[in-house]
């Protein structure tokens, strides 16, 4: 694990980065719906796609502190880039490391950290969302070799992934297979007409009799869910708390500038109240959720029992702050606030999908509740 | 039954009360039920649930442990923590 200081250049060169290479360029992201394969090179090269990958793995090594600070940098410039973290790095290259066997890992992590190989993370299916454990992608298993068949939808960066994390399951026995895109009966369609996320390669994926060997599964046989999934899905949800605040804290500063900028009845509109109350609270909601997330993060790194439920807290919160602070970023724009020559208007649509993706707000308050009306409950 | 198994038996099931989905009059269990069918708690507990085991009784698990049917009843859980301290 690197020292605190060199941690803390890394995210302060992360924030440089993302003003010059990635900020400025955001819409254009959006347009042309994809990301240059030329920036995922360059952060490949700054080392961020194994920000959290052990330097043994040639990863950056970062803990999750930092990486927490760092998805915020790179989320406030572009969701579609940050998305690109969530995934690769969060959700299948800490699975990974979590669950994968000693060969795996060496495999696959340096591969991962230096960009050679894209993954990305395929679990959602057409008609299988919120309830992942009835996934209808299933497995046979033939000698030593497993045959998948079935499909997939809204995998971010499956246009573009070289291998697939995919949950599949044989019997009640859910089970996770890395799949590389070379394998036959692998086929990948790009969706488009999204509200967001447009720049983050979203595909359909299809299995037609794809042959995986048995080294490629991770975890052990039936153990999908419960461990990979759930795994995944925890660091998905730690990537996408600080992507709330990232939107959230983006959102803020192009308010704040535009309020101070715009002259209505004759003065700037910061002046007003109503403006200033929007300031007030988006300013306040901010820092409330980022202490939501310092305070995950922490527990993650001293692996406290704990750590899950706070990550549920900090996503569910920073998501909803996110996507209030947009839409009062927009309100404060008017007009221009729908347009999308204002980031505000991009920021507005990102923020509603964090409120969905890696478990829906429905979802964890369903699970801050049951572990609120535990805890809190005092007997008689 | 020995002392000791009796005190993880007491330890494991006093854990598993401290993380139900359900209210306790609602949730039933015994040793050989299997809690995650029974939905006493969900599956974000299997994973508080090895950190509990390797924390408490001293014990590090294999990848070969870690599979949900030594940790779906209390039974198996206390099979899996004797076959580890032998």
């Amino acid at each position: 694990m690197k020292d605190i200081v060199s941690q803390q250049n890394i995210v302060a060169e992360a924030k440089k980065f993302t003003d010059q290479e990635i900020r400025p360029f955001a819409a254009d992201f959006e347009a042309n719906e994809s990301l240059p394969r030329d920036l995922i090179k360059k952060i490949a090269q700054k080392g961020y796609l194994g920000a959290i990958i052990p330097e043994e793995y040639g990863g950056l090594g970062l803990d999750q502190l930092h990486y927490g600070l760092l998805t915020e940098e790179i989320g406030k410039g572009c969701s579609s880039t940050r998305a690109l973290l969530t995934v690769h790095t969060s959700l299948v290259g800490e699975s990974l490391l979590c669950w994968g066997n000693k060969s795996q890992k060496e495999k696959w992590l340096p591969l991962m950290a230096s960009g050679e190989k894209i993954a990305a993370f395929a679990l959602t299916e057409p008609e299988v969302g919120t309830d992942a454990g009835n996934i209808q992608t299933n497995y046979r298993q033939e000698g030593d070799r497993f045959i998948l068949n079935g499909n997939k939808k809204w995998t971010s960066f499956g246009d573009i992934a070289d291998i697939f994390l995919v949950l599949a399951s044989n019997n009640g026995k859910p089970t996770a297979f890395l799949v590389e895109r070379e394998f036959a009966g692998v086929k990948t369609t790009r969706m488009t007409g999204l509200m967001a996320g447009k720049a983050a390669h979203i595909a359909e994926i299809e299995f037609n009799n794809v042959e995986v060997p048995a080294e490629n599964i991770i975890g052990k046989i039936g153990n999908g869910f419960t461990y990979i999934a759930n795994t995944a899905l925890d660091c998905g949800r730690y990537s996408i708390a600080w992507a709330g605040v990232a939107i959230a804290q983006a959102a803020l500063e192009e308010m704040v500038t535009y309020s101070r900028r715009r002259t209505q009845f004759g003065q700037k509109i910061v002046k007003f109240q109503m403006i200033r109350e929007m300031i007030a609270d988006a300013t306040t909601q901010i820092k409330a959720a980022r202490a939501l997330c310092l305070n995950a993060a922490h527990l993650r790194m001293e692996k406290s029992e704990d750590a899950i439920i706070e990550t549920c807290i900090a996503k569910y919160f920073a998501s909803k702050v996110a996507f209030k602070v947009a839409t009062d970023a927009v309100q404060i724009h008017g007009g221009n606030g729908c347009y999308n020559k204002y980031p505000v208007e991009r920021l507005f649509r990102e923020s509603k999908i964090l409120e969905i993706i890696e478990g829906t707000s429905q979802i964890q308050k369903e699970i801050i509740a049951s572990y609120g009306a535990r805890k809190y409950y005092r007997p008689q | 039954m020995i002392v000791e198994e009796i005190t993880v038996r007491a330890q494991i099931r006093e854990y598993i009360g401290q993380n139900l989905t359900k209210f306790d009059d609602e949730a039933n269990f015994s040793d050989s039920d299997n809690i995650f069918q029974l939905g006493v708690v969900n599956s974000l507990f299997a994973m508080k649930l090895l950190n509990f085991i390797e924390t408490n009784f001293q014990i590090k698990l294999d990848d070969d442990d870690i599979e949900i049917v030594n940790f779906s009843t209390i039974d198996n859980m206390i099979g899996l923590i004797a076959k580890k301290r032998s």
